[in-house]
């Protein structure tokens, strides 16, 4: 269920990261914790993303979460396929449905995240 | 048990209005020109002369009556029975209040015809004004804000314009999570932060915790009381110690209002402002989604700043008074809602002290009515005694996956609009109820038995709770796909 | 009831109020009268207005005749005494209505999307300049001066603690038109939004167009403002517009001495999300039914709370359902011909007088009342029970000889024939 190769933050964010590129985001646990999402809100490619802080948001009808960005670093590339078919981040949260791509301004920042044992640990305890 | 309260009956298809039309109908009549016609191209300039407007309706009168008729039979109302949205106060609409907001020179005074010829508009208000501020214990009223909200923002902006004459606007305002979503909304449009404040255990203001956060930052706290659980703010009139001993102000969301009147006084409790709904406490409709009326009531050191214009008596006469250099400013076009606040005089006419008083009075019994009836049934996360509404929690009904939502949408099937679903947020799956004093015993009780039937259904059957309503021309209704894909407006196929 | 509730007295309920917070007298407050007394002292109070005299003032709010089946409509229960449509299984009324609504102020105003209503045109103009600073990331607003004083007023206020600072720009002295030469020199790239009001406040159909090509050149939205609904029956939709908002009241209310009246905000598709109020979209039923609900909910208030795009929640539903009904009676052709009659009456007292400015106005114009001031040409006239126009230097400072007058398809000809004679 939750990729090895992927780092979690507590929100509930993963990020894979290749070079100096991380893909980012929300894990299964968040998008079915939402219920039907029906719109991603996404940055513009060029913002500069922080760690911690807020890079978009997802909304169910009656609910807006924010993404929180795992690491720091430029946006390069973001999901557009999300603007047409939110219902994808239902679907395949992991894969098909990624958020955003950034260029990572300190690679090794992502040492400090939950790995896929540690988040499922995570989760299991939340409920 | 068998649903005794309504059965079902035909309710009329209908289209589109601009599905319905055709080339030519028409509904209306006007006279004839009695002056010459004009060249529109020539008064207007060609450039700015619109073609027909595309889609547009063109229907006949009765065609236009017999749509929005059949239309109106799809909606719950008041007028068909007990509508229990909790801290919406659905109360009555006594149409004497619609008779009278219609009389001609009322209804048709126009806001910038002569002071001298508008003494009847400018009296009504004064009257309103003595009344709520009589009502809340408060020194000065204004009447321009035009629903709960917009009062809201305007008692913020007023704590503002104070603080900053005191030396500094400060930073920001204090919210308990058990508030309105207004509250946090106005406070940011105000030009502040919000810092939410978590409720006691017992569900009413941590004091404690009010004490360790109250600084020189602080502007002031909202508090809604009763709050939103329908439990007074019993500590009340030391949480507006806490705030004056520190500079800080007390605003009072009076969308409660309903529970106090005549009972007991925000001006005597320490509240600095305050907003009244007057589609809430005093009866104005609600008419689908508005107009209300949102006045606000502050003690004497904020009269200074209030809204311009103001009334004043000149001799014998009202008259407005525009200059007032503290004066925040106006918050809308002219002095209000001017229809909305006929309509809440006369309400407080019919009533009087005594009357007011016994609205309250009956509010209150009947949401502890029901209190009592339900617990058995319901989860009461809060025990504080409860003054005109009620909150219960799904929690029992939630273990068999039956959740708030579910249990309002069978309750429509029993012939009663749902009661206030998920909110406050502080209680998780809340059913918020409130029942008004417009509701008879044998209302109640009809609702009682509705609610207690639903409850077994729950533990009989919770499949059958979570595809209700049955009985309505419309099903659930798919929202998802409303939001993914939205269709806001009718396009020709 | 007091049995199952516990009690002796329903007043025992209130027992644990502290003291100190508990009024201890009864409210200053007469004793309740009944229905009959109840309209004999509105009645009073009426009397005691301008009541049924033929009035010449405009400037915001106009007097049009009212349909019989307006009232009809919203008289009946189901629409005049339900809560805002959240349970939308018992409420495909207001909903289906609504729906209508937003498509109709769409059709009138060339726009993609329409919400639900606002509390009216003075407060959907600030609600609008947020709308343009959210959408531009900008917080400079420029509003012209021949825009509404009275809205020009709201916005500042609403503006001034939310980093939206608001400046003016002027007016062609003889046109009457904004002065696009000042509206240029005061752009910048830290402006959001441009607002100007056309039919504006003198009556006169502004440069729109103009307008929208000065804002857009420099990344800021154009706004535009309508206080005339009757107007958008013969005028061409607003060129260029991003943002359009505007007061119904001509469509749905008698002049209610200011209130209530609804506004609207429309605007292009792509920026839905920064809008405010309520918003209906179809969808179907679990039956797969034709059905409508509220819907982009995540924008408001009881969602996104401190974050969200405004504080409104209860708008103007029923106001906004008048005019629903205004426009279906009138429908295609009688809006023209309602507009056309407005315009000729208008044409007609003007054609009697000077009208100060010379650019093209619709159913209002400002006049110079030489040799009299307006406030003599109004005294001779309320000696003939008849109110007269709005004097501008209440406003505008430098047009203190001039009176704003308005004929609406009310005005008899007889009563303008007696408006001229006192300039006379």
């Amino acid at each position: 269920m939750y990729p090895e190769n992927f780092r979690y933050t507590k929100e509930h964010e993963w990020i894979l990261v290749e070079g100096d590129t991380g893909t980012i985001g929300i894990t299964d646990h968040a998008q079915q914790e939402l219920g039907d999402i029906v719109y991603v809100d996404l940055p513009k490619v060029g913002t500069r993303v922080e760690h911690g802080k807020s890079l978009g948001s997802v909304e169910s009808v009656k609910a807006v979460s924010d993404v929180y960005s795992p690491v720091t670093g430029e946006v390069t590339e973001i999901n557009q396929t999300l603007a047409d078919a939110p219902e994808k981040l239902n679907e395949d949260p992991h894969g098909a449905a990624w958020l955003v791509k950034i260029r990572l301004a300190t690679p090794g920042e992502v040492e400090n995240l939950l790995n896929a044992a540690d988040y499922q640990k995570y989760i299991g305890a939340e409920k | 048990m068998p649903i005794s309260k309504v059965r079902s009956h035909l309710s009329q298809n209908e289209a589109l209005l601009f599905e319905r039309s055709s080339p030519g109908k028409r509904a209306y009549q006007l006279p004839e020109l009695d002056v010459p016609p004009v060249d529109a191209a020539e008064a207007l300039g060609a450039e700015n002369v619109r073609a027909e407007i595309e889609g547009f309706p063109e229907v006949s009168e009765v065609e236009a009556i017999r749509h929005f008729t059949r239309l109106s039979t799809w909606n719950y109302a008041i007028d068909y029975g007990m509508y229990p949205l909790g801290s919406c106060t659905m109360k009555y609409n006594p149409r004497i209040n619609e008779l009278v907001a219609r009389i001609e020179g009322l209804a048709w005074a126009h806001p910038y015809q002569p002071e001298a010829l508008s003494q009847g508009c400018m009296e009504v208000m004064a009257r309103l004004e003595a009344a709520l501020a009589e009502i809340t214990g408060m020194d000065a009223v204004t009447l321009q804000p035009a629903a709960g909200a917009h009062g809201e923002l305007t008692g913020i902006l007023l704590i503002r314009a104070l603080l900053e004459k005191r030396g500094g606007p400060r930073k920001k305002i204090l919210i308990p999570d058990s508030a309105h979503g207004t509250n946090p909304a106005t406070a940011a449009i105000a030009g502040y932060a919000v810092e939410n404040i978590k409720s006691s255990d017992t569900g009413v203001l941590d004091v404690s915790a009010l004490e360790r956060i109250v600084d020189g930052d602080v502007a002031a706290l909202m508090v809604t009381n009763p709050n939103t659980l329908g439990v007074f703010e019993e500590n009340i009139v030391h949480v507006a110690e806490i705030l004056h001993n520190k500079g800080a102000l007390l605003y009072m969301d009076g969308a409660n209002m309903n529970a106090l009147v005549g009972i007991a006084r925000p001006g005597d409790f320490g509240v600095d402002v305050l907003h009244l709904n007057l589609h809430k406490t005093f009866s104005t409709p609600h008419g689908g989604g508005g107009p209300g009326a949102g006045p606000v009531a502050v003690k004497k050191v904020f009269e200074p700043f209030l809204p311009v214009p103001r009334l004043r008596r000149a001799g014998k006469k009202w008259a407005y008074d525009y200059k007032r250099k503290h004066s925040i400013g106006r918050v809308r076009a002219f002095y209000g809602n001017f229809g909305v606040l006929v309509r809440a005089l006369a309400y407080i006419l019919a009533h009087g002290g005594p009357g007011l008083r016994n609205a309250t009075i009956d509010a209150v019994l009947n949401a502890n009515y029901i209190r009592k009836k339900l617990e058995a049934y319901y989860d009461l996360p809060y025990a504080a005694p409860n003054m005109h509404e009620v909150v219960f929690s799904d929690d029992r009904q939630a273990k068999l996956g039956v959740r708030t939502g579910d249990l309002a949408k069978r309750l429509i099937d029993y012939g009663f609009h749902p009661y206030t679903v998920s909110f406050p947020l502080i209680v998780h799956g809340a059913l918020m109820i409130e029942p008004t004093e417009t509701e008879s015993k044998v209302e109640l009780d009809q609702f009682i038995d509705a609610m207690i039937s639903i409850a077994k259904e729950v533990e009989t059957d919770p499949q059958f709770v979570k595809n209700a309503p049955y009985g309505t021309r419309t099903s659930r209704v798919d929202e998802v796909t409303a939001a993914r894909k939205p269709v806001l407006r009718w396009k020709p196929a | 009831m007091l049995d199952a509730c516990g009690v002796q007295s329903a007043e025992e309920l209130f027992s644990h109020l502290p003291e100190a917070v508990r009024l201890n007298r009864p409210l200053n407050l007469a004793p309740g009268i009944s229905e009959y007394e109840i309209v004999d002292y509105f009645r009073a109070r009426a009397a005691e207005n301008a009541n049924g005299y033929p009035s010449f003032l405009g400037a915001g709010v106009y007097r049009h005749f009212r349909p019989v089946l307006v009232d009809t409509v919203v008289s009946r229960g189901e629409f005049l005494t339900s809560y805002t449509p959240y349970q939308a299984e018992i409420s495909q009324g207001t909903l289906t209505t609504i729906f209508e609504f937003q498509t109709m102020i769409c059709q009138l105003t060339g726009m993609d999307v329409a919400n639900a209503s606002m509390y009216d045109g003075s407060t959907a103009t600030p609600e609008a300049a947020m709308m343009a600073v959210r959408a531009t990331g900008k917080g400079r607003v420029l509003v012209a001066r021949s825009v509404h004083p009275e809205y020009r007023e709201v916005l500042r206020v609403y503006g001034q603690h939310q980093g939206m600072p608001v400046e003016e720009f002027g007016y062609v002295p003889e046109a009457g038109t904004i002065d696009l030469e000042d509206l240029d020199r005061k752009m910048d790239s830290l402006t959001a939004a441009v607002i100007v009001q056309s039919p504006n406040f003198f009556g006169i159909v502004d440069q729109v167009r103009a307008a929208g090509e000065i804002a857009h050149r420099h990344g800021a939205l154009l706004i535009v403002i309508f206080t005339e609904a009757v107007s958008l029956g013969i005028l061409d939709p607003p060129a260029g517009a991003d943002i359009v908002a505007g007061e119904l009241q001509s469509f749905a209310t008698s002049p209610s001495y200011g209130g209530p009246y609804a506004g609207i905000i429309a605007t292009r598709e792509k920026f839905i999300r920064q809008m405010p109020g309520r918003l209906v979209g179809q969808t179907t039923d679990s039956h797969g039914n034709p059905a409508f609900c509220l819907t982009l909910s995540t924008r408001e208030q009881h969602i996104r709370r401190e974050k969200a795009t405004s504080n409104i929640c209860t708008n103007q539903a029923l106001i906004a359902l008048m005019a629903t009904v205004f426009m279906t009676v009138y429908g295609k052709r009688g809006l023209r011909e309602l507009a056309e009659q407005n315009l000729a009456k208008a044409h007609y007292l003007a054609g009697k007088l000077q009208p100060r400015f010379c650019g093209k106005f619709f159913n209002e114009f400002a006049v110079r009342t030489a040799g009299k001031s307006p406030d003599e040409i109004n005294k001779v006239l309320l000696k003939k029970k008849i109110v007269g126009g709005l004097p501008l230097g209440r406003f505008y400072p430098e047009l203190a000889d001039s009176l704003l007058l308005c004929a609406t398809e009310m005005s008899q000809r007889a009563d303008m024939d007696a408006v001229a004679e006192a300039f006379a």
